[in-house]
């Protein structure tokens, strides 16, 4: 229940931001923040509850992404009817790569290369079928109004993308506290006894994974409506799957605040560098892989498990 | 249907550039297969072994096969203090952070390139880029006939090394078992950073035979990288002759790919049989049942 206040009262917090914030380029990097920490929650739903690391996770984004675009610039969808569908969407391909691998038994490594494999292997599609635009990528036309999920001022964005992380995080607290989410951190700490105590592996990781992909699909969504242009590389390249995967790690893997902690951490970091070495291309970026190796080699359990070993 | 006129250079093209993919593929092999080491940052390591011959051409006139003098022993450097100071220290053990390291380094890598060389991309000029040697009907060029018979030739040495040296053995006992690798008095960690320095020497050999016949920019290493991976996975984890069919086999299924499907569409063949190996045979062609 502690847990349950505690994301009412960020919740609360980051609604009454635009309030005393007017500056577009503060609002703007707190939607970054809040589109960052959704990806994250998303990978850790997989990753962190239940031990599956995809480096693929670009996959479920993308579609998400491409749902939302071409259901409205080919069929002429309403924004927020694409929403739905692209969670369905999310979650099939998920139930699909996991029915796939883990009905193979595919795990670690195997698991991880797959996932890269099959965002591969959508990110060549898209850039090949004419029903998505190819390579030239698809734009999502100007239609200003809330009802188009398209709005005047960033406040309305920062709005929607907080309900979805805000989701996100009750998704997550579920999982620390139901019994699904006890089966699959069972799963996680060990496949053999989880099975043997009568959990169904199979099903339970299955669950997972579609979990993870409707909620990164939303993700991709939200991607669309907001940049209003996608293409393959954007949609289906491996920067979505470092994305996703860096923030629990910083933040710390499998709890319930890493992701949104570590997406915090990243972005403000990213800003920083971004800011020092504007005239200097790849130096930012460089900071930030030192930085990863940093804070794998110094804090692998991430920022919040060296608070609690503090506290 | 296609006319056989074109199927064999097609095919004759597609083993040569399989021949580098299998060089590239021996170093992850080595690495990934024996250590159990996803190593990420193997694409990037790539292309700045590309900018080492890049740049012994321009600034000191070296030929790109006389530079395999050089960048073999300091790739194999660079891999064995990269393990031994930044790798190693930070796995603690577990496969995630190797992972993630692997994936710094490799951040940290291509955004120096960018920095240092810019996003150009480069090419070198030799007497023999553009020489062509007539195999039946086809016409191949002459640097890819030399990567061919070089990565051979590498794989052999390689072969050797595994089989014939205490060093190869030790490597293997510490694949098979650590933890009794330590009790019978080897170097565990020594060993490990011995096999990385090893993959990573195979791409300066593999940098050496591509660059006469190939381009190098910041970006050129990611191509690879996925590529290795179908590879070393389709041939089996760890093992060299696997590396060597899967390499031939994928630069002929992309070449013939290509041909059917288009450049661009041609590459996802190999995704498809990366997806299908990984979900019925994970162990690869030439693995052990695990």
């Amino acid at each position: 229940m502690r847990q349950l206040a505690a994301i009412a009262v960020f919740a609360v917090a980051a609604a009454v931001l635009p309030l005393f914030i007017t500056s577009g380029v503060v609002l703007n990097t707190a939607i970054m923040i809040l589109y960052t920490a959704l990806l994250g929650l998303a990978w850790n739903i997989l990753a962190g509850f239940g031990g599956q690391f995809s480096f693929g996770h670009a996959v479920f984004f993308g579609t998400g992404a491409y749902a939302a675009a071409v259901l409205q610039a080919k069929l002429g969808w309403n924004a927020w009817a694409t929403l739905p569908a692209a969670l369905l969407l999310g979650a099939a391909v998920g139930a699909f790569i996991g029915a796939l691998s883990f009905r193979y038994g595919l795990r670690g490594s195997y698991f991880a290369l797959v996932t890269l494999a099959f965002a591969e292997v959508f990110r060549i599609l898209a850039n090949n079928v004419t029903f998505t635009g190819a390579g030239v990528g698809i734009m999502v036309k100007l239609k200003s109004g809330a009802e188009n999920f398209q709005f005047a001022t960033k406040t309305g964005y920062l709005y929607v993308i907080l309900v979805f992380v805000v989701a996100g995080l009750v998704l997550c607290w579920w999982l620390k506290n139901s019994r699904y989410g006890a089966w699959l951190q069972a799963v996680r700490d060990n496949e053999e006894s989880a099975a043997a105590l009568g959990v169904n592996v199979f099903r339970v990781k299955l669950g997972a994974i579609a979990l993870s992909g409707a909620l990164m699909a939303a993700g991709g969504v939200f991607y669309a409506q907001y940049f209003q242009y996608i293409d393959p590389g954007l949609a289906y390249g491996p920067g979505v799957s470092i994305e996703a995967l860096l923030g629990p790690i910083v933040g710390g893997l499998g709890t319930l605040w890493g992701p949104v902690l570590g997406a915090v951490l990243l972005q403000l970091l990213g800003e920083g560098t971004r800011g020092l070495f504007a005239n200097a291309p790849g130096v930012s970026l460089m900071l930030y892989g030192a930085l990863l190796v940093l804070m794998v080699t110094f804090m692998p359990s991430g920022v919040l498990g060296v608070l609690r070993r503090r506290a | 249907m296609l006319e056989l006129s074109i199927l064999w250079p097609s095919i004759l093209n597609g083993l040569t550039t399989g021949a580098v993919y299998a060089l590239i593929a021996l170093g992850l092999t080595l690495i990934y297969g024996v250590l159990h080491i996803i190593n990420f940052a193997h694409g990037a390591a790539l292309m700045m072994a590309l900018y080492g011959v890049y740049y012994l051409q321009r600034s000191l006139g070296l030929d790109p096969y006389v530079s395999l003098a050089v960048m073999v022993p300091t790739m194999f450097a660079a891999g064995y203090l990269a393990y031994r100071y930044v790798i190693g220290v930070a796995s603690h053990g577990r496969d995630e952070n190797i992972l993630l390291v692997t994936l710094g380094v490799a951040i940290v890598l291509e955004n120096l390139a960018l920095f240092l060389f810019k996003s150009d991309t480069r090419t070198i000029d030799t007497a023999y880029t553009f020489t062509t040697v007539p195999i039946g009907s086809a016409m191949i060029a002459l640097p890819k006939i030399v990567a061919f018979f070089g990565a051979a030739a590498t794989a052999g040495i390689l072969l050797l090394i595994m089989r014939a040296t205490d060093l190869g053995r030790a490597i293997r006992a510490c694949a098979k078992e650590r933890q009794g690798a330590r009790l019978v008095g080897i170097d565990v960690e020594h060993v490990f950073a011995m096999s990385f320095g090893i993959g990573l020497a195979c791409l300066g050999a593999a940098a050496c035979f591509l660059l006469p016949a190939y381009y190098v920019n910041p970006m050129v290493g990611n191509g690879f990288v996925l590529i290795a991976f179908t590879i070393v996975v389709l041939g089996g984890m760890g093992s060299f002759a696997g590396a060597l069919v899967g390499g031939l086999l994928i630069g002929v299924v992309e070449s013939v790919g290509g041909l059917w499907l288009g450049e661009s569409l041609g590459q996802i063949g190999i995704f498809l049989i990366f997806i299908a190996v990984l979900l019925f045979r994970p162990q690869g062609l030439f693995g052990a049942r695990a």
